[in-house]
């Protein structure tokens, strides 16, 4: 027997050393692509931090070209730079936040835009493999200014600080500004980016955003309103929902002495009565020791919690939807509605799937106004926590009940009506179908909550169109009687010799006197658009 | 004698124009009474066109309809249909005559109105035909077909630049084209005593060069196919007041057949005229027993034909025998000829044989 003659090796590799082997999983997967998830991460931090304490965001982001594009490469080296009025970070925290792979904030159950600690980090560290630069943080939480200069060590997952200053603070500032170097494509990526900014200007009507692009330009994105939904609050884990590790991991921290009060303590909703119900229905004995668990207690509690039924529906108040209201200050004002145009906002009611509480609000827009920039098959905006989505439409799930649940007929809808349709999931736990989260798996509570929420809205907006419709057919009558009857009236008069055409006004009076009541129900809908139940 | 006849045609006129001005009257005492405009007719739909045996014609029911422009879906040919009736009193004040491809691209000036294609506008003449009870040679709107008419008959015209001139009609060995002119002149006299209506117009020439219309002492009319109704029109006049008997010769086949039969009892299209059927006509050939009986070279009869005779079989216009039995001979034989048929027994047969023989018969 021979020895074989390849030597295999083992190692072990940190988390930020396996983002930067597999960058595209985070989304920078190109030059083009690279630049919108930069923005789209630091962004999203951004206004993370200023939701959190109810603060109208404001935000400027600037991106600059500091080397002209390579011909061959199709890329240029560009500065990011994202100053915000959100939280601040404590300065002990800073060089993790943004030099190591998972470490973050918002681990607890509560909806926020992130939640793996990732998105920041990763930004970095595609700035620094591309550009070999530090990354600039200055950030205060009101007291005094910090600000550091640094970089990642990637095969440890750490910070490397190169340094670090305080600076006082007169002004009293609140807020965070990133910049760092990377390589991207801005050209090719720049009408993504801008509807990446308009979608989120879209859902955040209260945050006023600014951006100076490479060429100088301004794109100003206002604020329409300073109402902030109510923030979300940090809830304990529902059974439903639960896994094995977690479980494991809470009854290793638990204080408490019985399986009983753990119940209790633990999980939402579960009072003396259901902890005992549960329990008995588990098969343990509610005096067991949570430390004393053995692994098939473990698995057989998560497997009967998934099971009974008797749980309170997961708590919803995790859950900041924006409300039918700031939805449409959003859309009115992103796709410059005016009050002729047809605009309906729903919110359903909080549902779960696994375990996971989720609302569903849509919306759904149509107008003169839309007729000019949509031509034709329906436009679809998708969000998930208010993040918008904007890539594969066609294999998300709110795309399927678009275009295969609903039967748009039914409703008056041709297939050239330009309908603007929206749909805002807010969740704990958004199905995404894969790791790019661009796109909703369809989860049937979810689907089905989507479908009902755009049906519900879609019988207003039948309405609508059949009152377009038939104002549009009364006028083109009054036309009709316009263009004719003066020709009546002058053939006439010259087949009989008479010198003046007959008066055809008491006619056109006549015709006419429909008008007030038809004027009467265009005037009902723009209510029938806003109205709500 | 000229005197009068001019009297006469411009009397025609006169009343065809007073007419026209008391529709517009009409239209005008209703927008002043604040009513919408009007008009009744009788109905042209095909339940109300009834087969009169009694005069052999198909006519129109006493079914009636409102043409009202208040009905959102009238008021366009409403419109047009009095735009029409201006035209046709403008074509008779400034003695004008016009055709029906004219009237539709006149209409075209005219916003909103102008007719979408010639079906639309000869649809709304057809109208004010109904309306008035008067064909629309009277309002001088002329088709563009042109058949033609030749033998020793002197007419004399009516239309402006030609009053009191006269003409006798074999002054041209092509014919004379039966136009506006023609149709509007007066008969003055005539050596001929029967007239004879040919569907083709070499066949017409054959029969001028062959001095047909001595040897028979016949008017010649040559069709040009079905034929118009300013032809129709004529054959009638010459029927009624010249007391001339008519013979039909057309192909033997079932459109032959038909031309023959629209002479006689005139078309379902103009159900709504009388004056234009001349029921005394007879139909002498091609027929099928012809085509047995003179072994004519034919042709067979295609699936086409053959849905058209049992059409024609079934039309009460048909029911007299010589018909069914022509029609059931047709079907029988499965062959149809046309009358170039005769041509194999030499170019002058159909003159020297066949026409005497059958006009005989009649
Ligand atoms: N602009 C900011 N303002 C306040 N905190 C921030 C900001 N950016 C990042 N952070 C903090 O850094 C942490 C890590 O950010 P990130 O890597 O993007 O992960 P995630 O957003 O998923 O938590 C966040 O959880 C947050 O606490
Ligand atoms: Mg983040």
């Amino acid at each position: 027997m021979t020895k074989p003659e390849v030597e295999i090796t083992y190692q072990s590799i940190s988390p930020s050393d396996f983002f930067y082997r597999n960058r595209e999983i985070a989304g920078f997967s190109n030059p083009s692509r690279a630049i919108y998830a930069a923005v789209r991460e630091l962004l999203e931090n951004s206004l993370d931090a200023c939701e959190s304490i109810s603060i109208p965001p404001k935000i400027y982001l600037r991106i600059t070209e500091i080397t002209p594009s390579d011909a061959e490469r199709e890329s240029a080296v560009y500065v990011l730079r994202i100053e915000d009025n959100g939280t601040g970070i404590p300065s002990e925290h800073i060089p993790r936040c943004f030099g190591q792979v998972f470490y973050g904030s918002k681990y607890n159950l509560k909806q926020a835009r992130g939640t793996f600690g990732l998105g920041g980090t990763i930004t970095v560290l595609y700035g620094q493999i591309t550009t070999h630069k530090p990354v600039k943080v200055v950030s205060s939480t009101g007291v005094e200014i910090h600000e550091y200069e640094m970089m990642i060590d990637i095969e440890y997952n750490r910070p490397m600080i190169l340094r670090h200053t305080v600076l006082e603070n007169k002004k009293g500032w609140r807020g965070t500004i990133v910049e760092l170097h990377l390589e991207g494509d801005y050209t090719r990526s720049m009408s993504k980016l801008y509807e990446y900014l308009k979608q989120t200007a879209m859902v955040c009507p209260y945050a006023d955003i600014t951006f100076v692009d490479p060429k100088g330009r301004l794109y100003r994105f206002e604020s329409a309103t300073n109402v902030m939904p109510k923030p979300p609050k940090t809830v304990r884990p529902h059974p439903h929902g639960i896994d094995v590790e977690t479980l494991r991991r809470m009854t290793a921290t638990s204080k408490v002495k019985n399986m009983k009060l753990f119940m209790i303590e633990q999980f939402q909703g579960v009072g003396v009565m259901t902890a005992e119900k549960f329990l008995n229905f588990a098969g343990i004995d509610p005096k067991t020791d949570p430390k004393s668990l053995s692994p098939d207690d473990v698995v057989k509690l998560v497997r009967a919690a998934k099971e009974f039924k008797e749980f309170l529906r997961p708590d919803a108040s995790c859950l900041s939807p924006l409300g039918e209201e700031l939805l449409s200050t959003g859309i009115r004002k992103e796709l410059n509605l005016t009050e002729k145009d047809f605009l309906r906002v729903y919110q359903r009611h909080p549902s779960t799937y696994s375990g996971f509480p989720f609302i569903v609000e849509a919306a759904i827009a149509l107008g003169r106004s839309l007729s000019k920039n949509e031509e034709g098959s329906k436009m679809i905006y998708r969000f998930a926590n208010r993040i918008p989505l904007l890539f594969d439409e066609s294999s998300c799930v709110v795309w399927k009940v678009v275009n295969k649940n609903i039967n748009w007929s039914t409703y008056k809808v041709s297939n050239d009506t330009p309908l603007v349709i929206a749909v805002h999931l807010c969740s704990t736990k958004i199905p995404y179908k894969s790791v790019g989260k661009e796109f909703l798996a369809d989860q049937p509570e979810v689907e089905k909550e989507i479908t009902n929420a755009l049906r519900h809205i879609a019988r207003y907006l039948r309405l609508y169109i059949s009152r377009n419709i038939r104002l549009a057919k009364e006028k083109r009558r009054l036309n009709v009687f316009e263009k004719f009857l003066p020709k009546i009236a002058e053939f006439s008069a010259k087949l009989a010799d008479k010198p003046e055409p007959p008066d055809i006004k008491p006619l056109l009076n006549a015709v006419g006197a429909e008008l007030p009541e038809v004027e009467r129900k265009i005037r009902e809908v723009p209510q029938i658009a806003g109205e709500n139940d | 004698m000229q005197e009068k006849t001019i009297r006469e045609s411009d009397k025609q006129r006169e009343s065809m124009e007073r007419a026209l001005k008391t529709l517009g009257n009409l239209i005008y005492d209703q927008i002043t009474n604040r009513e919408f405009p009007w008009i009744m007719m009788q109905s042209r739909s095909m339940d109300n066109i009834i087969y009169d045996s009694e005069i052999k014609q198909y006519v129109l029911g006493d079914k009636m309809v409102r043409r009202h422009s208040r009905n959102i879906a009238h008021i366009r040919p409403f419109t047009q249909f009095i735009w029409t009736a201006w035209f046709a009193r403008e074509l008779l004040r400034l003695r004008k005559t016009s055709t029906l491809r004219e009237v539709y691209y006149s209409a075209r000036g005219q916003r909103d109105i102008e007719f979408k294609n010639q079906t639309e506008s000869d649809n709304i003449i057809t109208d004010l035909e109904t309306a008035l009870n008067r064909p629309r040679e009277d309002f001088n709107v002329y088709p563009e077909e042109r058949s033609a008419i030749f033998g020793d008959l002197t007419i004399e015209y009516t239309v402006p630049g030609y009053e009191g001139k006269r003409m006798n009609l074999t002054e041209h060995p092509d014919g004379v084209m039966i136009g506006p002119a023609l149709t509007s002149s007066e008969f003055i006299e005539t050596s001929a005593d029967k007239v004879l209506v040919i569907e083709k117009g070499a066949m017409f020439t054959r029969l001028v060069e062959e001095r047909a219309h001595e040897r028979f002492n016949a008017l010649l009319i040559h069709t040009a196919g079905q034929s118009p109704r300013s032809t129709r029109t004529i054959i009638q006049r010459l029927c009624r007041d010249k007391k001339m008997p008519v013979y039909i010769f057309t192909d033997g086949d079932p459109w032959g057949i038909h031309i023959a039969m629209v002479i006689i009892s005139g078309s379902i299209n103009a159900a709504h005229l009388r004056g234009l059927a001349t029921p005394e006509a007879k139909w002498i050939g091609v027929w099928a027993t012809d085509i047995i009986n003179y072994d004519l070279p034919t042709e067979n009869l295609t699936d086409f034909d053959l849905k058209r005779l049992k059409e024609l079989k079934e039309d009460p216009r048909y029911r007299e025998e010589l018909w069914q039995r022509e029609i059931n001979t047709f079907m029988k034989i499965g062959k149809k000829a046309e009358l170039e048929a005769f041509s194999r027994y030499g170019l002058t047969y159909i003159v020297d044989e066949y026409l005497p023989a059958k006009l005989e018969l009649a």
